[in-house]
């Protein structure tokens, strides 16, 4: 049975080979573009005077619970330390020993090809066709917290003290304030107008025309821009994105090039199925050329287990 | 044709409470304890888990290395059936057996894994599939092999009825009979499915953390990583076959299995490919540097290179692979390379950010360690019930 194993050899090295290949194939794959209609938040970290404004109203308008300190007996206060389940935004403070200070604010980046979208197994994580808002539905939601391990900003939180948990995020108010005044919470607020809300291609250009009348106030670059494919919240800052607690990310988005390689693996089910098709077809021809030799009625022969 | 006895399975007839067995069910208890818990109280009561580390070793233990252990059946059933080294190997049934309860702890722990289990029913409703999620493929894919598994032991279930010599339930014995035949024709079918399905779950399972970005360290974040983690489910599926076989003739009393040698044979070419995807991978990314720098990260990398390569190297010694001793020790060190490879995948390379650190928490241990017992338990009772060792007898004949 030399030949088989050598033809099985050959076109296991063919599979592999396909397998192998599919990151190759799926690095050339088109760039992400935003959908015209797509709206999010431009964040101009120079306004923000640290009111927290948002994040008491975005609490209010979703109905979250309270954060209270660890010493607060009463537990009336709340005071979030970061996003978690209870908060789907937060405004921190960066400072350095020379006076340099701003602000931040987090919440879900909104992405354009969102990585948690594309994780979730069933649905549950979604992105509005057009508008592109990312939400949640926790009726359909499992709990495997996969959209957490694939977001580039852990931004989905889970609410790991409860028996029934289900997964956190913002979703842009898309159930409540912008649906009943066609305006986020946080934006609505905010007395700065550090936060504004629009469609994307009026966030960007108002964010380049700000970095080009005031270039000694800002950073270079605008975060969310290419990152990741590019984010429908962006922002423009004094101090270093760094300083400001965002990582240094790729420009590819992981989640269109995990779906490549999927889709080269898997395009049509056709390569699973002539995968099938070829091991039935030389487990049968060994099966004929041995007699029926599959099962308990075998002859175990002894050479045939031998060292060839 | 119903076969008049199996001459090369047997029962094994030996007491079935041992010490060792009550010591699994203290375990056993134990874990299921732990798990109790976790139902009543939450995830977050019982483990280190947070937003950060959102998996731990339920995710990269039981299923991402339980699965790849669990690869026995899989791996020997490329060799009987198509690779067709020899027609019939008195080890399939026990491997089958293991890659079941291998499979079905992976299915346990996914279902104390889950946060929103009672929603679990959505992978059964075609409007919620969603088909660019890895772990869709995975999932569904790993079902499908617990059930292809099932009735792959199927048989041997039947003829424990066929066989038996208990009057009362002529019933059962007469459908074993009616069915025995019928199932033996259409087998092949789903053997062939046995071998397709882990092919495809095992590359997912790499293919899994593609989408963690820069979240995963560069030594291991790759778009191999799907054809690495299908090569290593193979070398470490037949180094556990080493490794079971190895036990199973210290335990029983059986003949060191010689059919061992040629498994041990195959395992170097495995890695060579192996290492070789790995290396140039490396190189052709510019990380080569990154896992030589010599931080914990490459500390790691090399850890679990060294284990792969040294086991598989010793392999390739005529002189190693004739010691039963040697060839065990090679298993070992490729079953624990080759999972230490799986885990810097899933937790030791993953990094969210700054200010995120996991370990499991002691009764996230209990958990695994409650299920790894219950499943051995399940695996030692099997075994004494129904043919599934291979038969000293029949055996001793061949050899
Ligand atoms: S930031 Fe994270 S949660 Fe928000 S859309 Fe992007 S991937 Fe999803
Ligand atoms: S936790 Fe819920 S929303 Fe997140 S990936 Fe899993 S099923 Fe989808
Ligand atoms: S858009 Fe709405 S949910 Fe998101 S941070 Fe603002 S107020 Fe909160």
């Amino acid at each position: 049975m030399k030949k088989t194993r050598r033809e099985f050899i050959k076109l296991a090295a063919l599979g592999g080979a396909g397998i192998a290949a599919a990151p190759l194939a799926a690095e050339a794959s088109a760039p992400i573009a935003a959908h015209e209609d797509a709206v999010g938040m431009l964040y101009d970290a120079t306004l923000c005077v640290g009111c927290k404004a948002c994040v008491a109203s975005c609490k209010n308008v979703n109905d979250m619970d309270a954060a209270p300190a660890p010493n607060d007996a009463d537990r009336l206060w709340d005071a979030p330390e970061d996003l978690d389940y209870r908060t789907r935004n937060i405004i921190k403070l960066y400072k350095d020993g020379e006076g340099d200070f701003s602000y931040v604010k987090y919440q879900c980046m909104h992405c354009i090809k969102p990585s948690c979208v594309s994780a979730c197994p069933v649905a549950a994580m979604q992105q509005e066709p057009g508008r592109g808002i990312v939400f949640y539905d926790k009726d359909i939601c499992i709990g495997c917290r996969y959209c957490q391990v694939a977001c580039p900003f852990n931004i989905p939180k889970f609410e790991w003290p409860k028996a029934f948990p289900k997964i956190v995020k913002c979703d842009l108010c898309k159930f409540t304030n912008l649906k009943e005044k066609g305006i986020p919470a946080c934006c609505e607020v905010c007395p700065t107008k550090a936060v504004i809300y629009g469609k994307r291609e009026f966030l960007l250009a108002e964010a380049k025309k700000r970095l080009a009348e005031h270039p000694e106030k800002y950073q270079k670059e605008i975060y969310g821009e290419f990152e990741v494919g590019g984010t429908n919240v962006i922002y423009i800052a004094g101090e270093s994105f760094d300083n400001l607690g965002f990582r240094e990310l790729e420009f590819d988005s992981n989640a269109a090039f995990s779906e490549n390689i999927q889709h080269t693996i898997y395009k049509g089910f056709v390569a699973p199925v002539a995968l099938y098709g070829f091991l039935a077809f030389v487990a049968l021809k060994n099966r004929k050329n041995h007699g029926h030799g599959h099962g308990h009625d075998a002859k175990h022969e002894g050479k045939d287990g031998s060292e060839k | 044709m119903v076969p008049k006895s199996n001459e090369y399975m047997a029962l094994h007839r030996e007491k079935i409470l041992t010490p060792s067995f009550w010591v699994l069910l203290t375990f056993t208890v134990i874990g299921f304890y732990c798990i109790g818990l976790r139902y009543v109280m939450g995830i977050g009561a019982v483990s280190n888990l947070s937003d950060g580390f959102p998996w731990g070793i339920w995710i990269a233990y039981d299923v991402a290395t339980g699965t790849a252990l669990a690869c026995g059946g899989y791996a020997l059933a490329i060799v009987i059936y198509i690779m067709n080294g020899w027609k019939y190997h008195p080890l399939i049934r026990s491997a089958i057996v293991t890659s079941l309860f291998g499979y079905a702890l992976a299915g346990f722990s996914v279902m104390v894994d889950l946060g929103r289990y009672w929603n679990a029913y959505s992978f059964f409703i075609p409007s919620r599939w969603q088909v660019n999620s890895v772990m869709f493929e995975v999932a569904v894919c790993v079902m499908a092999y617990n059930v292809v598994l099932a009735i792959e032991l199927l048989p041997a279930i039947l003829e424990r009825f066929v066989h038996s010599t208990n009057p009362r339930f002529p019933k059962l014995k007469e459908f074993a009979r009616k069915i025995y035949p019928k199932l033996d024709k259409v087998l092949i079918f789903f053997i062939i499915l046995g071998i397709t399905l882990p092919t495809m779950h095992q590359s997912s399972l790499g293919s899994m953390m593609i989408i963690a970005g820069s979240k995963l360290n560069p030594i291991w974040q790759t778009g191999f990583l799907p054809i690495l983690f299908l090569i290593n489910a193979m070398y470490i599926g037949y180094s556990v076959i080493i490794f079971e076989s190895t036990l199973s003739s210290v335990a029983f009393g059986r003949p060191f299995e010689k059919e061992v040698r040629i498994i041990a044979k195959v395992i170097p070419y495995l890695t060579a490919a192996w290492l070789i995807i790995r290396f140039a991978d490396l190189y052709y990314r510019g990380h080569l540097s990154t896992a030589f720098s010599g931080d914990y990260y490459s500390k790691m990398f090399l850890a679990e290179t060294l284990l792969i390569a040294g086991g598989a190297y010793m392999l390739t010694w005529k002189h190693f692979r004739m010691s039963p001793r040697w060839v065990f020790v090679s298993a070992v060190m490729l079953c624990v390379g080759g999972s230490w490879y799986r885990f810097s995948v899933y937790i030791i390379g993953f990094n969210p950010d700054k200010g995120w650190a996991y370990f499991p928490s002691l009764p996230e241990f209990f958990i695994t360690l409650g299920l790894v017992a219950f499943e051995i338990l399940g695996y030692m009772v099997l075994v004494k019930m129904f043919p599934i060792m291979p038969n000293l007898e029949g055996h001793k004949k061949s050899a």
